[in-house]
């Protein structure tokens, strides 16, 4: 019987609104729901860990414990509206709107080199919007570099013209993606920068660009650092940081202290942790910046190798469900929108758990989901509702 | 997968996807690999990490130990002064840094507000003192005087003084009973030095910043047992060093305390006796240079004779040790150590040396008789003895004809030993010496001269016996000097000296042996080596350390008895020893010192002594007045003083009037002695760890010290004794115990 209600529904025109939400063929049936539960479980840890790391911190706080804990709840609120917001326009139709969208991030992004602009950790790249909220444009950037680079690319190609880009058009999506790289590197948040090198990279190799392309822009990318070192364009403290990952132990008390002490955290976590909220070093607030940057320390410290491996993990789960939508999107727009969201994540996560585990140098990223930050947070959620919107448009293969 | 026209994907975007996923979880795999390297395989030595990051430890100062006189009067303890402190930590917590706080304390203590900011400010490199060099974590003292009105007045308003506390806290004080200041004796404390802290910290027990440490006397030699052992507090603090709790407590233990064989009553005495002997010294016309004795300096040596502990040992000028608790102002430490103060924190009982004059007979005495001279042949002691048209005099120019060497004792007779020291200098092979016995430089060695006695003190200095090793590196030294002064045209006499020691000083001549017979010239000996000499022929021949540590208490009652140390036995044999112990009886009866020691009840008692009075170029003569009975050696000096017997001996008879309770007329009342017999008992402890004192009531406190010169008085230090240290007055004080 079941069956057969099932065939007289698919063929129905005329569905409830309940029956629409829940058929076999349905939006929500469709959903990635490993990629969304992860990112879920990701939030709500995170939530956590930021609760740990800032009940005790009255100078930040304004003496209220849960001060962090409310905030992070509204701003993981907020992301998930605006996936759910992206999802319903859909990725396609939000294609017409990429011009205006891009230009308005780069408008902001250049807001931020004005008076409006705010200087926070050495980086000049918030506008403080009041009531304690601020914005930080070079997150929505990494968005509308991803849409942009992927309308320019893949328009020929999904119109059948042509087979791959070819480099009339390459040249013009990097173009795009270095306007607001530019205007970044004069806040300057060199992190960013490096994050978005990378999703340029990805979106490169998921477009079909020429190989040459793919490996003059890694030259380039080489040569770029070697040059921003050798012109001396980068701040002291960005020098420091470099000096301090290529030996920690040069200034314990100084410059190498942040990655010390992150290190000193994480090690003492050993297997099963501390315990979440028993962290001596998180309740010593030994670690600078720990809900924000070095948020993944506080995993170490309380929940371990098992508690901290999962939290990896997870991230894992997500690129995972990420990369398999970019194998399975419809057209090359959606494949290089997911592809570039997988570079984002990918070397945001290696790039923030690398430098706490000091592999990497200290360079101001948030982790994704889990760090606290209202602009990283609701950037990351966008993110989500367009790799579910690419996963609910999907041609239907099974 | 497989239908799936319309995507606009080809086989080189696939395989691309299919890289970039394998780069992602290499990626992750890294990550993964690392957090395992940290977590798993060092945790340990993170965890390590980690609880020295939360710990930090504040010092509780031990309670350092008293040092106690041979019946357990204190001689140095503690007092409890009010100290107010201020904590860094709390302070920084205020809106201000705890500027309003520190103005408000500065008002309480009558200090200048900025005194006050910089004596909480950390020292580094670029900071001038006042700043403090301990722990940021430790308290740091503001002032170490406040009242009790002061302190009353930060305790009930609290809420104005956050991190300000006033606490009664130990402080080192030098009680001085009975007029004992020993200054000299029992040293002072100050600041550690960065040295110090770096030596010692790898060793047991490191020292803190703020930690003081024994600089001179027994507080510096015992140091290590006086200290005792800080008290740490663990607090886990956080970043900014704000204390989130306690992580376990070592409580501070106190250090032991040291039993001196010093007896406060006769420390009190030999200084009042000492100091009032150079003050009549200073009253006599030196017939020599037609002006006043100086008399710059002295000290006294009160030994036990059969042990080689010190009872008494006073120096000359000296000071208010006191002046070294809470930090020693710049002003007084410029003083004591400047020449015109004439450096009153030498101790002149080891680090005072001089010729010896006559006292060294005993050792030519000795040297003679192991050279085969009979004692009581009869030895010419003509007026004066001439060699090669040098003419050395008699003492005042006597002459007593044929006379024993004993008899050469009892009136000091020069010519006598001038003769024998010259007949060994030819003996020995004269200027051209082969294989010398040196019989007078060599016993001078065994007597224990040019050497450190080992004494419990530190600084000792080793005098001089000016052989010929000495001779030849001393003119190896100085050979330059002496040869461009000779070139001189001058004919004083410096340049003659100087003429004569380029040409010859490497050779021992006749002059300087004859001049050394008789303890002058070179010879440079302090008044500890003749105390134990003279001791040594008391006792019948043992040459002791001297010490003046008796016992280490520690704080749970544990008694280390010091034991006297066997050094070496004088190269005499009983016969000698007997015969010179004839002689120096002789002369406290028929000698030198005769009309020192009249009414003496010499049967009872029997003194016997030695004076010396030796000349030191350019200056007035030395006082040397060495003597001993069976019990005691007593040695006593006076820089430009006179005579041995005329400035030193009454002071000397005085201290045995006390010791065995004689009166000026001679007469012995024994419940008037003092300590007639050493001191053999040890004080007691207490269950509580404090010392009982040996009961003696009638003798320790209600005695009369025996007639003293009316001015005597205790400490001579030129600055003002401060208004709040009134119990610095001597021996009216009742004896502390100790908290």
């Amino acid at each position: 019987m079941s069956s057969h209600s099932y065939s007289v529904r698919r063929y129905t025109p005329e569905r409830g609104t309940m029956g629409k939400v829940f058929a076999r063929d349905s939006l929500l049936w469709r959903l990635d729901w490993i990629l969304l539960g992860s990112a879920l479980v990701l939030s709500a840890v995170g939530t956590l860990l930021v609760y740990s790391a800032t009940r005790g911190r009255t100078e930040l706080n304004h003496g209220d414990r849960y001060y962090f804990l409310l905030r992070n709840v509204l701003n993981v609120g907020i992301g998930f509206a605006l996936a759910v917001a992206v999802v319903a326009v859909g990725h396609r139709r939000l294609r017409g709107a990429v011009p205006v969208l891009y230009i308005t991030s780069v408008v902001l992004l250049l807001a931020v080199l004005t008076p409006l602009g705010s200087t926070i950790n050495g980086a000049h790249a918030w506008i403080v919007i009041g009531g304690g909220f601020s914005l930080q444009p070079s997150e929505f950037a990494k968005i509308t570099i991803i849409l942009g680079m992927a309308v320019l690319l893949a328009t020929k190609v999904d119109a059948g013209d042509r087979k791959h880009p070819d480099h009339r058009t390459v040249m013009q999506a990097l173009a795009l993606s270095a306007v607001p790289m530019a205007v970044i590197m004069l806040m300057p948040d060199m992190g960013s920068v490096m994050v978005m090198v990378v999703i340029v990279l990805g979106i490169l190799l998921a477009s079909g660009a020429s190989n040459r392309w793919v490996v003059g822009l890694i030259a380039a990318g080489g040569l770029g650092a070697t040059l921003i070192w050798k012109l001396g364009v980068l701040d002291q403290y960005q020098i420091d940081r470099f000096a301090a990952f290529a030996n920690p132990a040069l200034d314990p008390s100084g410059v190498g202290y942040n990655t010390n002490q992150a290190r000193i955290a994480i090690g003492s976590g050993g297997l099963l942790g501390k315990g979440l909220f028993h962290g001596s070093q998180t309740s010593g607030q030994f670690v600078p910046e720990q809900q924000t940057d070095f948020v993944f320390t506080v995993a170490g410290e309380e929940l371990g190798f098992v508690g901290a491996g999962a939290l990896i993990l997870l991230i894992g789960v997500v690129l995972w469900r990420a990369c398999r939508i970019a194998r399975n999107a419809g057209d090359l727009y959606s494949t290089i929108v997911a592809a570039g969201i997988v570079a984002w994540f990918a070397f945001q996560a290696f790039e923030n758990i690398g430098m706490t585990l000091g592999i990497m140098p200290v360079a101001g990223l948030p982790l994704p989901f889990v760090s606290y930050g209202g602009s990283s947070m609701f950037a990351v959620w966008i993110a989500v509702g367009l790799l579910q919107s690419i996963q609910v448009k999907k041609p239907v293969s099974a | 997968m497989t239908n799936i026209p319309e995507t606009g994907r080809t086989p080189r975007v696939a395989i691309r996807l299919i890289a970039l996923q394998i780069l992602v979880v290499s990626l992750l795999a890294t990550l993964g690999g690392r957090l395992w390297y940290l977590q798993i395989r060092n945790g340990q030595e993170y965890t390590e990490k980690a609880s020295r990051n939360q710990v930090q430890e504040v010092i509780t100062p031990a309670v350092r130990g008293s040092i106690l006189d041979a019946n357990g009067i204190p001689l140095a303890d503690n007092e409890n002064r009010l100290v107010v402190s201020a904590d860094r930590t709390e302070l920084l917590r205020q809106k201000d840094d705890g500027k309003s706080v520190l103005a408000r304390l500065a008002d309480v203590l009558d200090m200048k507000p900025q005194e006050v900011q910089d004596k909480v400010r950390l020292c580094d490199s670029k900071t001038p003192q006042p700043c403090w060099n301990g722990s940021p974590y430790q308290p740091i003292p503001i002032t170490a005087e406040a009242t009790t009105k002061q302190a009353l007045a930060i305790v009930e308003r609290r809420d104005d003084f956050p991190g300000i506390t006033a606490e009664p806290t130990a402080v080192r004080r030098y009680a001085a009973p009975k007029g004992a200041g020993a200054a000299q004796v029992l040293g002072y404390l100050s600041p550690v030095s960065d040295e110090e802290i770096a030596e010692r910290e790898k060793s047991g027990s490191p020292l803190q910043r703020s930690d003081q440490i024994g600089r001179s006397g027994l507080e510096r030699t015992y140091d290590a047992q006086l200290r005792g052992t800080a008290g740490v507090n663990r607090h886990q603090v956080d970043n900014l060093g704000r204390v989130i709790g306690s992580a376990g407590n070592t409580p501070a233990r106190p250090g032991s305390s040291l039993v001196t064989s010093i007896d406060a009553r006769v420390q009190g005495l030999a200084e009042r006796e000492l100091d009032a002997a150079m003050k009549e010294a200073r009253k006599q016309i030196d017939r020599n240079t037609g002006v006043p004795y100086k008399a710059d300096s002295g000290a006294v040596v009160v030994m036990e004779a059969r042990t080689g502990r010190v009872i008494a040992m006073a120096s000359n000028p000296t000071y208010n040790p006191n002046a070294w608790v809470g930090g020693i102002k710049p002003k007084t430490y410029k003083w004591l150590t400047s020449q015109k103060s004439n450096f009153p924190l030498l101790n002149r009982a080891i680090q005072g040396q001089a010729a010896p004059g006559s006292i060294f007979k005993v050792v030519s005495t000795a040297a003679a008789i192991n050279a085969g001279y009979p004692a009581d042949g009869g030895y010419e002691c003509s007026s004066s003895f001439n060699i090669g048209g040098q003419v050395f005099k008699n003492f005042e120019s006597e002459s007593f004809g044929g006379i024993s060497l004993g008899r050469a004792l009892e009136v000091s007779c020069d010519t006598v030993f001038y003769r024998l020291a010259y007949e060994q200098w030819q003996k020995d092979g004269g200027n051209n010496p082969k294989h010398p016995k040196d019989w007078f430089y060599r016993t001078a060695h065994q007597f224990g001269l040019g050497a450190r006695t080992g004494v419990d003190l530190p600084s000792e200095v080793t005098g001089r016996i000016p052989d010929r090793k000495w001779k030849k590196d001393y003119y190896e030294a100085n050979k330059e000097a002496w040869c461009d002064q000779a070139k001189s045209k001058d004919n004083d006499y410096a340049t003659k000296v100087a003429r004569e020691n380029c040409a010859e000083g490497f050779k021992m001549r006749a002059g300087d042996s004859v001049n050394y017979s008789i303890g002058q010239g070179d010879t440079l000996v302090t008044p500890i080596q003749m105390a134990r000499i003279y001791a040594a022929v008391s006792n019948g021949g043992t040459m002791y350390q001297p010490e003046l540590g008796k016992a280490v208490i520690s704080p749970d009652g544990h008694v280390k008895e010091i034991k006297p140390k066997v050094v070496g036995k004088l190269p005499i044999s009983k016969e000698t020893r007997d015969y010179m112990d004839e002689a120096f009886a002789g002369v406290a009866t028929r000698g030198t010192a005769a009309w020192r020691f009249q009414g003496w009840p010499q049967n009872d008692i029997t003194m016997h002594a030695k004076t010396g009075t030796a000349e030191v170029y350019g200056k007035q003569t030395t006082s040397w007045f060495a003597s001993y009975t069976k019990d005691y050696a007593i040695v006593m000096t006076i820089s430009q003083g006179g005579t041995g017997s005329g400035a030193s001996a009454p002071a000397v008879r005085k201290i045995y009037n006390a010791l065995y309770g004689v009166s000026e007329g001679g007469q012995i009342d024994p419940k008037k002695a003092w300590l007639p017999k050493p001191q053999t008992k040890l004080p007691t402890v207490n269950h509580d760890g404090t010392i009982k004192q040996i009961p003696a009531p009638d003798k320790l406190n209600n005695v009369e010290p025996p007639d003293t010169s009316a001015n005597a008085s205790g400490p001579l230090s030129p600055f003002a004794l401060s208004p709040r240290n009134p119990e610095y007055r001597g021996d009216t004080r009742k004896p502390r115990r100790l908290s």
